[in-house]
Formats: C-alpha cells, sequence, structure tokens
C-alpha cells in the first residue's frame, strides 16, 4: 500500500473518531468542534520540540577534523614515496 | 562450503584527483584482510583524475583497482549503475569521494553486516557515536527539520536519510537502484525509502562526518524546494 495512503487512512480514523465524540456528547460540543484545531497545535508544537532538541543534541565530531588531517599527511607521505602524484589540486 | 565475501566499493568521482588518491590509500589501510575492489566511476574529469587512478592502479594492482569511465556527468545514480556493472563482489558499499566518508568505518560496516545478516547497512551521522563537523547553525537547522519533516511523513525506519555511505547486498542493490529514478540527494533517500517498503533488513552504524566543503552553505532556497518536492513524490510512490 502506498505510504500516502497509510496516512490518509490514518486521518480517516482520527475524524471518524472525531465525529463520533461530536455524536455521541460525551464531552460538551463546544469543546470537541475545537479539537482538530488542538490536534494540529499539538502536532505542530512537537515537531519544533523535536527541531529544538535534535539541534541542543546534535552530535559533533571537532576531533575528527584533526584525526583527517593526520591521515591525509600520512597518506600523502607514503603515496609521495610509491610515486603517485600527490600534489596540491 | 563457506563462501568469502568479496566487496566491490564504487566511488563516482568528479574532479577528484587528490581525494581519490587518499582514500584509495585509507582503504588499504582499513581493510588488510577483506577481499575488496575499487571500482573508480569517473565522469571525465578534467583535472586529470583518471591519471592519477592509472597510477595507483600501478601501485595496487589492476585487479583490486577498477577504473570504468564515463565521457561526462551523467549523474550519480547512473553512475552507481555504472559500477554495478563491472561489481564482481557480493556485497557492495557505495561511498564519496572527497574524505567526508572515512574508510575507517568499512570494517563496522562489515562487522554489523556479519553479526545481522542485514540486507544494507547504512551509515547514521545523526546517532550518538556519529556526527557532523564543518556545519554551522543554520545547517544544523535545515539538516534537523528537513530529518523531522521525513520522519513525520515517511515512517522510513532510518535515522539518517539523505546519507550516501552505504553497504548493500549486491542482489539488493541491484533490485532497489531498478526502480529508483531521482536525483542528487532525494535519490539517496529514494533508495533507503523503497528498500525499507520492500521489506529489506536494514541496519545502522554511526559514522563521523567530516564536510570538505568549506561553510557548506550550498542549503539555499531551491535546494529546500527540491526536497519538499522530493519527499511529496516519495510520500506519493513508495
Amino acid at each position: 500500500m502506498k505510504h500516502v495512503l497509510k496516512l490518509i487512512s490514518l486521518l480517516v480514523v482520527i475524524s471518524a473518531l472525531w465525529i463520533g465524540l461530536l455524536q455521541a456528547s460525551v464531552i460538551p460540543q463546544s469543546h470537541t468542534w475545537l479539537l482538530p484545531i488542538y490536534f494540529i497545535v499539538s502536532l505542530g508544537c512537537y515537531g519544533l520540540l523535536m527541531v529544538g532538541v535534535g539541534l541542543m543534541r546534535f552530535p559533533t565530531c571537532p576531533q575528527e577534523a584533526l584525526l583527517l588531517q593526520k591521515d591525509i599527511a600520512e597518506a600523502k607521505d607514503f603515496l609521495k614515496q610509491k610515486g603517485v602524484d600527490v600534489g596540491s589540486d | 562450503m563457506e563462501q568469502k565475501n568479496n566487496y566491490s566499493i564504487i566511488v563516482p568521482t568528479y574532479n577528484e584527483r587528490l581525494n581519490i588518491a587518499l582514500i584509495v590509500y585509507l582503504i588499504f589501510k582499513h581493510l588488510r584482510d577483506v577481499d575488496f575492489e575499487i571500482i573508480v566511476v569517473d565522469d571525465g574529469s578534467p583535472d586529470g583524475t583518471q591519471e592519477v587512478v592509472k597510477q595507483l592502479q600501478k601501485l595496487y594492482g589492476e585487479d583490486r583497482i577498477l577504473l570504468r569511465p564515463r565521457p561526462k556527468k551523467l549523474g550519480l545514480g547512473t553512475a552507481y549503475i555504472h559500477g554495478l556493472k563491472h561489481a564482481s563482489g557480493n556485497f557492495v558499499v557505495i561511498m564519496d569521494a572527497d574524505l567526508s566518508h572515512h574508510p575507517k568505518y568499512l570494517p563496522s560496516f562489515i562487522k554489523k553486516q556479519s553479526e545481522t545478516g542485514a540486507s544494507i547497512v547504512t551509515g547514521t551521522r545523526y546517532v550518538r557515536g556519529g556526527g557532523v563537523h564543518g556545519w554551522n547553525l543554520m545547517r544544523k537547522l535545515t539538516s534537523r527539520g528537513a530529518n523531522v519533516l521525513a520522519q513525520t511523513l515517511l515512517w522510513p525506519g532510518v535515522s539518517d536519510l539523505t546519507g550516501s555511505f552505504r553497504l548493500y547486498k549486491k542482489s539488493v542493490l541491484e533490485d532497489v537502484i531498478s526502480s529508483c529514478v531521482s536525483k542528487g540527494y532525494v535519490f539517496q533517500m529514494e533508495m533507503i525509502v523503497r528498500a525499507s517498503k520492500k521489506g529489506y533488513h536494514i541496519e545502522e552504524v554511526p559514522i563521523t562526518f567530516v564536510d570538505r566543503v568549506f561553510g557548506s552553505s550550498k542549503l539555499g532556497g531551491s535546494e529546500i524546494i527540491e526536497y519538499l518536492k522530493g519527499l511529496s513524490y516519495l510520500l506519493v510512490t513508495t
């Protein structure tokens, strides 16, 4: 099943639940009408939270740049000895 | 009868005359007890990349380094397909030539695959043990935002969708690549999403990524549009 269809069926289920809630009047109607707005806003907030948390915890590796420079120097030495052209590009 | 594994490492190049030599040295350094071949798919580099590859062939052997060039820049996806045609291993590694993908991680890819029997092992920059160097705050923000959006919409099952440092079983790569049509980094996303939807066993290993493009401010408005278009395309077709 195409992924977009999965998402659409999920939306349909949620909408059916919402309509069911409207009919059943378990919660006061005024609140029920606003549920989709709450849902979308919560989704947005969750997204922003995930972006923010991810940004704060973004893994960095400054030491890798140094290690890479070492590797490059080692490689250049070896290759120059063996006759491979490693002049700067 | 135990079949020994043979790894074909496909490296597409364009104007990488220095980096290709460095990366070949590092691959040989880190894969000492492994059967492998390096397939260089060069798209007609004007800087003499192919001459350097020929020197490397003299040093390491023409059976270990295959030069399979193309006349001009023809795109990444077709570069992999071209490399695949000449691959004799039962596993295929794809990696970038500019040293943002460090060959020192190759043993961990191989180990992960043999431990889990996975069809695909993909490197991820976004988990503990992995990481990125050389990205400013804006770049990290767009990367994170793009990732959250993709995770929410596509449920891909991997943490790093646009990464291109991967190990595939050769038959799996052949199967997945035949159904992918996108270009650029959306192509990498399409590959892993399609593989995931097809039910292939995918594992991840942390990798560090040292961006070699200074400042890496190459993410502009048009890139964002392309990304969104790519996401929508994947949403509807996978």
